[in-house]
């Protein structure tokens, strides 16, 4: 298995971040295993976490007392889990659990904001990149709301 | 001044008329989801109803009316002529519930095929969602059939729910027998679901396929349409090489009656299936 330096810098929420930055990041992250259907964390608690997928699928799942447990994104290889913990009050809106056996890079919310807040720069890269993420997950949110595939279309 | 009365004998009295429908009987009924139904229909004068891949027929419940449903069989294998239809509304509940031995009119087929030839040689990527996978089967059938001659064939699904898929089995078949890679998606699922939840649209950007040398077919409710075709384009695809096949509200299926009409273009005959350089501005249009 390659290192983890080897490893994040080709993950695309990674594209183009320099090297200095990417060393920045490797130091706050870890290696990690959930088997299936197990929790990586639960909707309410502290998002102290932030999730590279490297392996396997997770399922964000939303409970509703009428229509039970629904999945409603599954992130994937190649795509990541969580921005709760880069905006306050850092807390799951959500569970996320593992859909497979996954592999993923955890990464310490806590060491990254502080590494954001003493280099900007990073900050703002970081930023971007959940923004962009936030943004896919917003749209496909609202497209999802038209219920495109139901009655009548 | 006599005028002589026309010789009978000259009116070459078998030519189809496009507004009769023929009469077709169904064979056999297949439940495919909770509210959509394949039939297999035979025609009872014996005469196979030649089609394209991507062509629409309409089929008329007597009694009841007529809709436009794609033909989801394969133009060139022999068999029963196939549509697979939602249960959305009187015409074609009547034709879901319809017992084996019914009789049913079609009028057709109209309208443009998808011409999946034209990628030969490239890859294809076919992007759809719901029902829209219907009037593609042809079209994969197609590729299926000669699939040595294409490159990489990619067929990005999605459904309301798990339950909602359409033709599973099929799906596994190409990926599993002809190397045609399917990525299915869904809205919501259960927790027992271990496959994607998301947009179709969302699984162009990561898609295995050569934007440069693709033909992208693209079929489903209008507004994942227009978003899998932007995504389309955005990968590079170009617009000329992105087809999609549009339904509006088809009646006479011989551009007459102006029922399907989107500006200038009359989708029945002109149409359903268009490529986007031609489709796209008019889709941008509130009014249409």
């Amino acid at each position: 298995m390659r290192t983890l330096a080897e490893y994040l810098p080709e993950h695309p929420f990674f594209a183009d971040l320099g090297p200095e930055a990417m060393e920045l990041i490797v130091g706050c992250a870890q290696n990690v295993h959930f088997r299936d259907g197990e929790l990586l964390f639960r909707a309410g608690e502290q998002a102290d976490t932030f999730y590279v997928i490297r392996r396997g699928r997770v399922a964000l799942d939303i409970h509703d007392p009428q229509r039970g447990t629904l999945v409603i994104a599954s992130p994937g290889e190649g795509e990541v889990v969580g921005w709760s913990w880069l905006v306050p009050p850092y807390r799951w809106m959500f569970d996320a659990r593992a859909a497979t056996s996954v592999s993923a890079v955890a990464l310490d919310g806590a060491c990254l904001r502080g590494k954001c807040d003493r280099d900007p720069v990073l900050g703002y890269a970081l930023m971007q990149r959940v923004a962009q993420v936030m943004l896919e997950r917003l749209q496909d949110a609202r497209l999802r709301l038209l219920d495109v595939y139901g009655s009548g279309s | 001044m006599s005028v002589q009365a026309p010789n009978p004998t000259s009116v070459d009295v078998r030519a189809p008329d496009p507004m009769l429908p023929r009469q077709f009987r169904i064979v056999e009924t297949r439940l495919d989801t909770r509210d959509t139904v394949t039939l297999a229909l035979d025609p009872v004068d014996g005469v196979r109803l030649e089609h394209r891949a991507g062509q629409f027929t309409m089929l008329h419940a007597f009694g009841v009316g007529e809709v436009p449903i794609s033909i989801c069989g394969d133009p060139t294998a022999p068999g029963p002529l196939l549509h697979t239809i939602r249960d959305v509304g009187a015409v074609t509940h009547a034709l879901v519930t319809a017992a084996p031995g019914t009789t049913v009119g079609v009028r057709g087929p109209f309208g443009t095929g998808w011409e999946v030839a034209d990628g030969m040689g490239g890859d294809v990527v076919i992007v759809t969602g719901g029902i829209g996978l219907a009037p593609l089967r042809p079209a994969i059938l197609q590729v299926v059939s000669r699939r040595s001659e294409y490159g990489r064939v990619v067929l990005l699904y999605g459904a309301r729910s798990p339950e909602d898929i359409l033709f599973a089995e099929d799906m596994a078949s190409w990926a599993a027998d002809h190397d045609i890679v399917v990525e299915v998606t869904v809205d919501y699922g259960p927790p027992s679901w271990t496959g994607r939840v998301g947009l179709v649209t969302s699984l162009v950007a990561r898609a295995g396929f050569d934007p440069l040398n693709s033909l992208a077919l693209v079929c489903g409710p209008e507004v994942m349409m227009r978003y899998a075709a932007t995504a389309l384009v955005d990968r590079g695809v170009a617009a000329e090489r992105i087809r999609l096949s549009m339904e509006r509200n088809m009646k006479c299926g011989v551009g007459l009656c102006g029922h399907c009409q989107l500006r200038e273009v009359f989708l029945c005959v002109d149409g359903p299936v268009l490529d986007y350089a031609r489709l796209g501005p008019l889709m941008d249009i509130r009014e249409l």
